[in-house]
């Protein structure tokens, strides 16, 4: 008879929340080898292609890389991995795994999922731990050069599938380090930077020239990447913040998101004095928002002293859109959070400093072009909120740096890059995916961006630059 | 040679510096009124500085810069040889420049470098140039042979009357105005308060008026918001946006406001660095 299967989940250990509000460690310390093995045997190893395969936006081999943790070889299991997804100690942090392939692991039926996402992690850690790379096949260089602009999950996919096609790839971009939100976003206790910094090595090893320090736009033109090479990828994110044009919306301690987290992630302000940049400290911090951006925001919060870290967020935990693993964190860890208030106005002391949060109440009414249903705030239901820092995290848009002196590349009325199916833009010679065409998503999409993007601007380099006259615009 | 080495530096006047950098890549594509944003070393923090002069065929930039916090400071302290670690620009949309007719640059203190990158391309472009430089005294006074290069006139003013004569940018500019000069376009640049009052005055007369914004900012490529402004009723973000505003459309004490907005946390910053010899 077959060895009886274990039903539930391996958990995986993580830091205690009382400890870990108090550092910037990693609060998932990830399986060990006992643990990581106990979870790969729990797999069914479907027949191909698995059900949880289908979900995988860059098609992860997934039974093939458990069979291989099975086995303990942690080389062919990163090869396995590897060979469709070259981030994979990124995406074993912070993919979305329960909408993507967990979501349609057949385990499902009989018991808990496999932790697909922690499995493919252990992968890439215990390889990082043991030194150990991919091997890199050498391949006949094609004498052709690729620009990539941007340096997130998008930019660093896409050069590197170009690269090991055999192209010349020159990866441009505007900040001192690479890594795109994943370096400035991403907090370090989600994504510690030395997995990121690890994966932009082995890209280097690969051959990919990384330039930083460089934007597109201002330090070259888009016209002198097309002089000089023979296609350019865009991969320039979704990086400029919205604000409500409220009250006192510029009043000193409200923040957008991204330059909270920039100066707590990127620039490391919560080592002020020892870095140079600061960040306003206080006891009460509200954030507005549902996503992934303001969990980070207000768990990040926490790290740096404020004792009282609010969520506000228009509507019912239901259509928060930040992912449940990060939700139940940042409840263990005390965030507060208010559903159904909408922000109206920003009360300030005599010095500009934002001191009070004036809120209104909302109910649900019919369901939006989202499909969610839309919050309609509540006459004469406003009250205060006391604070001394604000976050918003309510969305953004691409960066128009890039294209604001570029008329030919079309963009949509929200502002993203519009491309066809094989991710051309109406400039010939230029491509572009991830956040730049789809606005905020997920770093696996962009990915899966990058890496198809790869494949068609080969197609095009290969077949004498064909391009269409009209662009028919893909939907994302 | 190594990127942004620093090439030459000189002391102006107390407190206020002149470096040339070696930066190939901002050089070949600067024009007047951008500036760069630059980060000493690992744990600095990002800092912007407006471009003074640039050579394309040399590859460098020059830049000016005063003294007031600790990077500033630890600025100061790096000599000829010395790399800075990060140094990206030309950032921020170029100064409009056109034929307006007659122009009058105003420029306060150490807005001084960026009043000159600007009155260089108005005086290119044909325009007569007046520009009104005001420094608090004597021993403040920079650029003084630079601008009489390139102005049809410079009128030069010290808040206490140590050198040329007493009184405020604005003095100046309020005389030049009455005494029936013709006045078809102000760019000024400088502490912001001083903007503040160029712009009312040039308000009354009708004059176009451009100022340059120095808000705090951190990337300066639009992805942090950190500096923003309102401009009309809107928000804005200099760093993309500007540094150039309608200066009667600006709301100056707003920016007044947020500039202090890491007030303590410059004088933690600036005790420890003086605590540890640091300059
Ligand atoms: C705080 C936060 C948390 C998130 N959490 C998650 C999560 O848990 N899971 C998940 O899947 N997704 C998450 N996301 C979303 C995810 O990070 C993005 O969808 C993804 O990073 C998009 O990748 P990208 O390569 O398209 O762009 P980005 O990662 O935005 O990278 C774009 C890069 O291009 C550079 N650039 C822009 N313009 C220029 C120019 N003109 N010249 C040169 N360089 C330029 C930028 O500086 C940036 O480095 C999160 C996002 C944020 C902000
Ligand atoms: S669907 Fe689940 S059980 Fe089947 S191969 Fe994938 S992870 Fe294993
Ligand atoms: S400096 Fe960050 S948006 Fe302007």
């Amino acid at each position: 008879m077959a060895k009886k299967i274990k039903k539930k989940r391996i958990a995986v250990p993580e830091q205690d929340p009382y400890a870990r509000i108090h550092n910037f460690n990693e609060v998932s310390l990830g399986y060990t080898w006992e643990l990581a093995i106990e979870e790969a045997s729990r797999c069914l190893q479907c027949p191909y292609p698995s059900p949880c395969m289908k979900g995988c936006p860059v098609d992860v081999n997934i039974p093939g890389f458990i069979k291989k943790i099975l086995e303990k070889d942690i080389k062919g299991a990163l090869e396995i991995i590897h060979a469709t997804n070259s981030l994979p100690g990124i995406t074993g942090r912070v993919c979305p795994q329960e909408q993507q392939c967990e979501m349609n692991c057949i385990m499902g039926k009989v018991g808990d999922k496999i932790n697909i996402g922690k499995l493919g992690r252990f992968v890439a850690d215990e390889a990082r731990k043991q030194g150990i790379y991919p091997s890199t096949p050498s391949v006949e260089k094609k004498g052709k050069k690729v620009a990539v602009v941007g340096s997130g999950p998008a930019g660093l996919t896409a050069a590197a599938d170009l690269v090991k096609m055999g192209y010349d790839v020159t990866m441009y971009e505007a900040l001192h380090e690479p890594g795109g939100v994943l370096i400035y976003g991403i907090p370090e206790f989600r994504l510690p930077k030395n997995i990121v910094r690890y994966e932009v090595k082995f890209l280097k090893m690969l051959g990919v020239n990384v330039i930083t320090n460089v934007v597109i736009g201002k330090t070259f033109s888009l016209y002198e990447l097309l002089n000089e090479y023979d296609a350019v990828f865009l991969g320039t994110g979704a990086g400029t913040p919205k604000l409500l044009n409220l009250p006192g919306v510029n009043l000193n301690g409200i923040y957008s998101a991204n330059e909270f987290l920039t100066r707590i992630n990127l620039m490391k302000a919560y080592k002020f004095p020892e870095y140079d940049t600061p960040i306003r400290k206080g006891k009460k911090l509200a954030v507005i928002g549902g996503g992934n951006v303001a969990i980070d925001a207000a768990r990040c919060a926490l790290r740096i002293g404020y004792e009282e870290v609010y969520i506000i967020y228009r509507r019912t935990r239901e259509y928060m859109t930040a992912r449940e693993e990060e939700i139940i964190h940042a409840e263990e860890e005390g965030v507060k959070f208010m559903f159904l208030v909408s922000p109206v106005e920003f009360l300030g002391d005599e010095n500009g400093n934002v001191k009070v949060i004036r809120l209104i109440m909302n109910e649900l009414g019919e369901p939006d072009s989202s499909g969610r249903r839309r919050p309609i705030p509540i006459p004469g239901t406003e009250f205060g909120l006391e604070v001394d820092a604000v976050v918003f995290a309510i969305g953004q848009k691409p960066n128009k740096v890039l294209y604001q002196e570029v008329p030919e590349l079309k963009t949509t009325e929200q502002g993203t890059i519009v491309v066809d199916e094989k991710y051309r833009t109406t400039l010939k010679g230029v491509f572009a995916g991830g956040d730049a065409v789809r606005g905020e998503a997920t770093v696996v999409l962009a990915m899966g961006d990058g890496k198809k993007a790869a494949k068609a601007i080969d197609e095009y380099l290969s077949n004498g630059y064909p391009w269409p006259d009209k662009i028919e615009p893909a939907k994302f | 040679m190594p990127m942004f080495e620093i090439l030459d530096k000189k002391e102006l006047a107390p407190h206020i510096k002149w470096l040339r950098v070696h930066a190939p890549l901002v050089a070949r594509a600067a024009k007047a009124g951008q500036f760069i944003i630059l980060r000493l070393h690992e744990k600095g923090e990002r800092i912007p500085l407006t471009l003074f002069k640039w050579s394309k065929d040399e590859g460098y930039i020059e830049i000016v810069f005063q003294e007031v916090g600790k990077t500033t400071y630890e600025l100061g302290t790096y000599e000829i040889g010395d790399k800075i670690m990060d140094i990206v620009g030309p950032l921020g949309r170029p100064t409009e420049i056109e034929n307006f007719g007659n122009v009058v640059v105003v420029s306060g203190g150490v807005g001084a470098p960026i009043g000159y990158a600007v009155a260089r391309g108005l005086k290119e472009a044909g325009n007569h140039l007046t520009v009104i430089a005001g420094f608090r005294s004597k021993d403040f006074v920079i650029l003084e042979d630079e601008f009489s290069e390139i102005a049809d006139e410079l009128l030069i003013t010290t808040d206490d009357g140590s050198y040329v004569r007493k009184g405020f940018t604005t003095d100046v500019l309020k005389e030049y105005i009455e005494a029936g000069n013709k006045v078809d376009f102000v760019f000024t640049v400088g502490p912001v308060i001083m903007m503040k009052f160029i712009a009312d005055i040039t308000k009354k007369y009708r004059i176009k008026t451009v100022a340059s914004l120095n808000p705090i900012m951190i990337d300066g490529t639009g992805m942090c918001g950190a500096c923003r402004v309102r401009v009309g009723g809107e928000i804005k973000f200099a760093c993309v946006d500007g540094p150039d505003f309608d200066a009667h459309q600006v709301d100056f004490d707003e920016l007044i406001m947020r500039l202090k907005q890491y007030q303590n946390e410059e004088e933690v910053a600036m005790k420890r660095y003086l605590k540890k010899g640091g300059c």
